[in-house]
């Protein structure tokens, strides 16, 4: 019971980055771009809501959050104006802008807080505790005793899923994702439509890498974003590109994360490496099992 | 025939390395502006890039060609999988398989296989990183999943597998630290020249990438490769060209690469398994690959140019404090740099073509 209750919080507490990257990258793949840059996009998050904390003191946690929405659009506005507006190779844009937000973040990390780099602490932002739902038992502290990115989360997914399918600008998104020729025929202007899709995946990927630093760890380090942006693409595919599927998809994503802590707690002999392993081969034989259903993917997703 | 052949390999070396050197002197621009933006002592910090990576024949050697090794090798893999299609991002998993299948075999073989451990060790190495390859390719042909993510999957997996390795069946007596013991002699790659730490797997790398050149060029197999990258639909009904078979090979041969590559740095520099073998060569192979054009011969060039950076960045951060991962910006500018040349010159191209009144350019494009 009580393993069972822990279990449940780590679920949601790792899943919560992750599901707000994939949220973002939903949008941006129905539009019929894949941002494998969105793992940089997460690290410059993270970066960003460390050097806005910095300059906003203790009580601005709403600017340092700032500072990584701001972060993470900055980067995808670079990905944006060479793989949409040059049509470049979105791959190996992707590629670079990760190469490109590692490379900064470190050398100003350095740069600003020392060649040696001497852990940063920053205060995190508490818990909210919802009244009445967190009193539900076992899931209720799990998901309603949590950062306030977990809520922001609760409120965009299914308001994503309900701007993309009920809404004629959510349909205009839809066919550039599926038929950009013939959207661009009706009127609509395919690259301003991908632009704001990859802006509004930047701000999420931010928020996310904001959330790492200003709700869980508390501070920042190289290469922080450990892989998350990456796995948040896989997510994108495993929820089948709609939000509440990826919402869905990012908590098993994240409860297969936190089993590691469960076994860990229980002394179990078995090796780490294995747990840490097994996310992404679940991902993997989860990707493989949907083999034969209806594809889902945007017909030009991928495609300049 | 000959001299034909002949002729054209040293048209696709100067075809590689023009460009090379403009891009060259736009990495030392950018860097140099990147260090004065940043306040930083510019003339200090670029000599010491200078020193570190081809001041010296001792640093161009022991430092500079020992880092493009591995870079050359895995940025071949991605060439020849990107020009059939293939988007193999897990380079630097296969590498990490590679460069674990060529420790087991150099640390429990040695004793049985004598003279053979090492050219058993690189066997192994290339041979695991195509079944590291293969597994994405698999997914890619029975279930559909896109390679892009599967390889990006298995990078983790494999990195994870080594940390495990290194904490259990591979670790050294002690059981103290994260890393194998060290590779006995036999399974050592010789060094090349005498003096230096430059090895024979840069000789290897050289090799791979003349035969891939070759390969491209003048087999049947290469010419698949080149018809399946450019367009699929008419490989397979106007050359009869089975697609699914090529791009498995290419991946398959594309993974033995990047395991070579993981095999030759275990026993041509670590000469001990650990999880930080590889700073990333499989994620810069990408840049590599991209600034060669996707020429196996280019690579050789490009992958010496971030040889030379990263050896160089090195020496700029012992010497002038400047931050090495400053060069990762500058590979990331290279790279974006020749993107937005390309799309320049792509649009130069088909505009001329629309003048002249054909619809060429327009294809190209499409």
């Amino acid at each position: 019971m009580a393993a069972g209750a822990e279990l449940l919080e780590a679920a949601v507490r790792t899943a919560t980055p992750l599901a707000l990257a994939a949220l973002g990258e939903t949008v941006v793949e129905r539009a019929g771009v894949i941002n494998i840059g969105l793992e940089g996009v997460v690290l410059a998050g993270a970066f960003g809501a460390l050097v806005a904390a910095g300059s906003a003191g203790s009580s601005g946690v709403a600017v340092a959050f700032l500072g990584a929405a701001l972060a993470g659009a900055a980067l995808a506005a670079v990905f944006a104006l060479f793989a949409v507006s040059l049509r470049a190779d979105q791959i190996i844009t992707g590629t670079a802008v990760n190469l490109l937000a590692f490379g900064l973040t470190g050398a100003l990390y350095r740069g600003l807080y020392g060649a040696t780099g001497a852990a940063l602490s920053i205060p995190t932002t508490g818990t909210t505790r919802l009244p009445v739902l967190a009193a539900i038992p076992l899931v209720g502290p799990a998901l309603f005793d949590q950062p306030a990115p977990t809520y922001l989360l609760y409120l965009l997914a299914p308001l994503t899923w309900w701007w993309l399918t009920r809404t004629h600008a959510g349909l205009a998104l839809r066919a550039v994702g599926e038929r950009p020729d013939a959207a661009r025929v009706a009127g609509i202007h395919v690259q301003r439509v991908r632009w704001l899709a990859l802006l509004f995946g930047g701000v999420l990927g931010g928020l996310a890498g904001g959330t790492l630093v200003l709700a869980q760890t508390g501070t920042f380090a190289e290469g922080m974003s450990a892989g998350r942006g990456f796995i948040a693409i896989a997510i994108v595919v495993l929820g089948r590109w709609h939000p509440l599927g990826v919402l869905a998809a990012a908590f098993v994503f994240g409860a297969a994360s936190a089993l590691q802590y469960v076994f860990q707690a229980m002394g179990w002999a078995l090796p780490y490496q294995l747990f840490l392993a097994l996310p992404y081969v679940l991902t993997l034989l989860a990707l493989a099992g949907l083999a034969g259903r209806r594809v889902s993917a945007p017909a030009a997703l991928g495609r300049g | 025939m000959r001299t034909e052949r002949r002729l054209s390999l040293v048209s696709a070396a100067l075809g590689a390395t023009l460009p090379a050197a403009a891009i060259c002197t736009l990495a030392v621009l950018a860097l140099w502006l990147i260090l004065h933006l940043a306040g930083l002592d510019a003339a200090q910090a670029m000599g010491a890039l200078w020193r570190g990576s081809v001041g010296s024949a001792l640093a161009l050697t022991s430092s500079t060609l020992v880092r493009a090794t591995p870079l050359i090798l895995t940025g071949l893999a991605v060439a020849l999988a990107f020009r059939a299609g293939v988007w193999n991002i897990g380079a630097e998993g296969q590498l990490l398989t590679g460069a674990a299948a060529a420790a087991a075999v150099g640390l429990e073989g040695a004793a049985v296989l004598g003279p053979l451990t090492l050219p058993v060790a690189l066997g192994a190495g290339a041979l695991a990183g195509a079944l590291w390859a293969g597994i994405a390719a698999l997914l890619r042909h029975r279930f559909g999943v896109l390679e892009v993510i599967s390889t990006i999957m298995l990078n983790f997996v494999a990195l994870h597998a080594v940390g495990y390795l290194v904490r259990g069946p591979l670790q050294e007596a002690t059981h103290v630290y994260p890393q194998s013991a060290p590779l006995p002699a036999l399974a050592r790659l010789p060094v090349l020249i005498p003096g230096t730490r430059l090895h024979w797997g840069f000789a290897l790398a050289l090799g791979a990438a003349l035969a891939a050149w070759w390969a491209l060029r003048a087999t049947a197999a290469g010419f698949r490769l080149r018809v399946v990258g450019q367009n699929p639909e008419a490989a397979r009904v106007a050359g009869q060209i089975d697609v699914a078979r090529t791009t498995t090979r290419v991946f398959l041969v594309s993974g033995a690469l990047a395991g070579l590559a993981g095999a030759v740095e275990l026993t041509g520099v670590t000469f001990a398994l650990y999880e930080n073998l590889s700073p990333g060569y499989g994620y810069t192979a990408i840049a590599v690959a991209l600034l060669a054009g996707l020429e196996p011969v280019g690579v050789i060039a490009a992958g010496i140019l971030f040889g030379a950076l990263e050896s160089g960045a090195l020496a700029m951060q012992r010497e002038a404090s400047v931050p090495a991962v400053l060069v990762t910006v500058v590979e990331a500018v290279l790279v974006l740099l020749v993107l937005a040349l390309a799309h320049w010159r792509g649009s130069a191209s088909a505009l001329l073509t629309r003048m002249a009144g054909g619809t060429a350019g327009r294809q190209v494009r499409a």
